[in-house]
């Protein structure tokens, strides 16, 4: 989520300034720098990034945030100057830069998801008491309406945290909803009967491989 | 209509398996080494005489991309290809499909082209927000290495290339390739000033080559079953099949592969079950993603869906994402949602984007109500007119020509909007 400024405290840096990664995280910090030439590991910040923030919301139980003294973290870690790491940071949406909630509702409102209703989707948020930019009192769900997030033949569409709920309406948004705040794990993807991004109702090609893994190459 | 046995993605909607032993049962990786042993610049005339043109939405002829890469790389700079899965533009979700259904179709081109361009190594660059999406791609990565396709003598080939996943993190910026290439290296996603091109310095300053997912992944097809197939298919210049994303108001929205140049009407009928409520509700479509301007409805239905028969009605294929409007549409509302969009998007680096997104975006707001003066719709086009073409990327472009295109065509409805607006102002004061 973004905030007008990275918020830099006191409170902030006394309870973040000593994160370092744990073992698991320390592991996989070294496998992604390792995908790039040497000397160039700067390329790894952005996934580092993700990964830091990922591990706070491990510890928070929230999709997690990125506190400056973290960003120095990852920075450090990567040999390169703090200021780039805050552009960075700054530039890509999905660094959150303020705290966020256990659930972060990202509900897409690009032209192809407002056509199919993401107005409603956003309405189902609304009755339960979210407003865009903000986390409920209960901390349970953050609101966010994003842009374009690929997912137009399966329009609307919401990410919540690492999961997409495809081929929304008012009531089944509103059922992901209550799932979610009752603790249980909705299914994702379509939520109308359908596969993937075929048409409804069942695909107008490649009938041969709903039943089995068809092999073409016979009638090239 | 093109026939299932010519569609190249046949796992398309994942009712299969996407993991290498059912790719190797479709038929990928099926003696790669044999493909590769052509020899790279046999590979290249082949995709050339393929007619494949970029499938990112450019349309730039691939194997032409691929022969300007240097033949004999210097020391210290080794050639990269790095493959554009950053799909954000509104509209299109076919890598997508590609990636978390077929990602071996990506992979084994990715090493083909990586060979003929004589690249050691090859990036894949994708979006942030397709979480699940790079988690599978990764695993067929690993699936890859574990089987010897990838790495060091990739596929008993005699050739060294690896082969790594980059996941971004929000920004549609990161699509343009010269941005793509900054925040590979570890920096905002702002464009670079062109020339030089990637192809003489790139990533790290390195030869590099950018393609979109469907170009590399349309690649090992095309060579086993031969460029003169794949030319067969469509019109010249445009041939092939290509991944359609049909989105917005029709009965059955999907992503379909067919023949380049199929007709709308065809499209539509054949696999998104029609326009909600027939053919005479539609209003307009937007036919490549929300960067082309719209064409109304009476032009479009009986046109060829191609790079050229979409340029000839004044917007382009783009990514091929097909976004349909019927008469509910509010339609000055869906442009200005697209205006919001290029707002949000814009790097920030040239000021007639960064300024100009803003200024179009307030002004669309205030047409969306009528909330306006007939003269500033004039000032509009004009702004537009400005920022086009004033940018170091398209980005620029891109938030022009979607207004452009509502003006040309819609513009009787902005003045319509106006003066009711006036004329409920007029009653009021009375």
């Amino acid at each position: 989520m973004a905030a007008k400024r990275l918020p830099d405290t006191p409170e902030i840096r006394e309870r973040w300034g000593s994160f370092a990664w744990t073992k698991d995280n320390a592991a996989e910090a070294r496998k992604v720098v390792d995908r790039y030439p040497p000397g160039r590991q700067q390329s790894a910040v952005i996934p580092l990034l993700d990964l830091a923030q990922r591990q706070i919301g491990a510890e928070t139980n929230t999709q997690g945030w990125l506190p400056i003294p973290v960003i120095e973290y990852v920075a450090a870690f990567l040999d390169m100057p703090k200021i780039r790491a805050y552009e960075v940071a700054t530039f890509y949406t999905m660094f959150n830069l303020v705290p966020v909630g256990r659930h972060h509702v990202q509900v897409c409102g690009t032209t192809p998801c407002m056509l199919r209703g993401s107005d409603d989707v956003l309405a189902a948020c609304y009755v339960r008491g979210m407003k865009k930019g903000h986390t409920t009192g209960d901390g349970l769900f953050t609101l966010t309406e994003v842009e374009c997030l690929g997912v137009c033949a399966n329009a609307p569409m919401v990410q919540i945290n690492d999961e997409n709920y495809e081929d929304l309406t008012f009531d089944s948004m509103t059922a992901i909803l209550d799932a979610l705040a009752a603790g249980q794990a909705p299914k994702p993807g379509p939520q109308v009967e359908r596969q993937t991004s075929a048409p409804e109702g069942g695909p107008t090609t490649l009938q041969a491989m709903v039943k089995e893994n068809h092999d073409y190459r016979g009638e090239w | 209509m093109l026939a299932d046995k010519d569609r190249i993605f046949t796992n398309l909607y994942g009712y299969q398996s996407w993991e290498l032993k059912a790719a190797e049962k479709r038929g990928d990786w099926d003696d790669t080494r044999g493909l590769m042993a052509r020899g790279q610049d046999a590979i290249i005339e082949e995709i050339k005489a393929s007619g494949l043109r970029g499938r990112g939405g450019a349309g730039f002829p691939t194997g032409m991309k691929w022969s300007f890469m240097p033949k004999e790389p210097k020391p210290g700079k080794p050639n990269f290809l790095v493959i554009n899965a950053d799909e954000s533009e509104p509209g299109s979700c076919k890598d997508r499909e590609i990636i978390r259904h077929d990602p071996h179709k990506l992979i084994e081109g990715a090493l083909i082209a990586g060979y003929a361009m004589r690249a050691r190594a090859g990036y894949i660059y994708i979006r942030g927000e397709f979480i699940q999406e790079a988690w599978r791609l990764e695993a067929a990565v690993q699936e890859a290495y574990d089987a010897g396709l990838l790495g060091k003598n990739a596929a008993k080939s005699g050739y060294d290339f690896d082969l790594f996943v980059h996941r971004g993190a929000g920004a549609y910026i990161c699509g343009e390739e010269t941005a793509m290439l900054e925040s590979l290296e570890g920096k905002k996603g702002q464009p670079r000033l062109k020339p030089p091109f990637p192809a003489g310095a790139g990533l790290y300053g390195c030869p590099t080559t950018v393609n979109n997912v469907e170009s590399i992944a349309v690649v090992p097809t095309i060579l086993r079953r031969g460029a003169s197939w794949f030319a067969g298919i469509g019109r010249e210049k445009n041939e092939g099949t290509k991944l359609f994303q049909i989105s917005g108001h029709v009965n059955r929205p999907c992503v379909v592969e067919d023949a380049m140049g199929v007709p709308f009407r065809e499209l539509i009928d054949r696999h998104a079950g029609g326009i909600r409520g027939g053919w005479d509700n539609l209003l307009a479509v937007i036919p490549g993603g929300s960067s082309v301007p719209l064409v109304p409805a009476a032009q479009i239905i009986d046109a060829p869906m191609d790079f050229d028969g979409l340029k000839d009605l004044g917007s382009g294929l783009g990514t091929a994402a097909v976004i349909v409007m019927d008469k509910s549409t509010d339609v000055v509302k869906a442009i200005s949602r697209i205006s919001y969009f290029y707002k949000h998007e814009s790097c920030g680096q040239c000021t007639p984007c960064r300024e100009g997104t803003g200024w179009m975006w307030r002004v669309m707001e205030r047409l969306v109500t009528g909330d306006a003066e007939i003269h500033e719709i004039d000032a509009l086009w004009d702004v537009t007119k400005q920022v086009e073409g004033h940018t170091i990327c398209a980005l620029g472009d891109a938030a022009a020509w979607p207004i452009q295109g509502l003006i040309r065509h819609f513009r009787p409805e902005i003045e319509r909007r106006i003066e009711e607006r006036r004329g409920r102002t007029l009653e009021a004061a009375e």
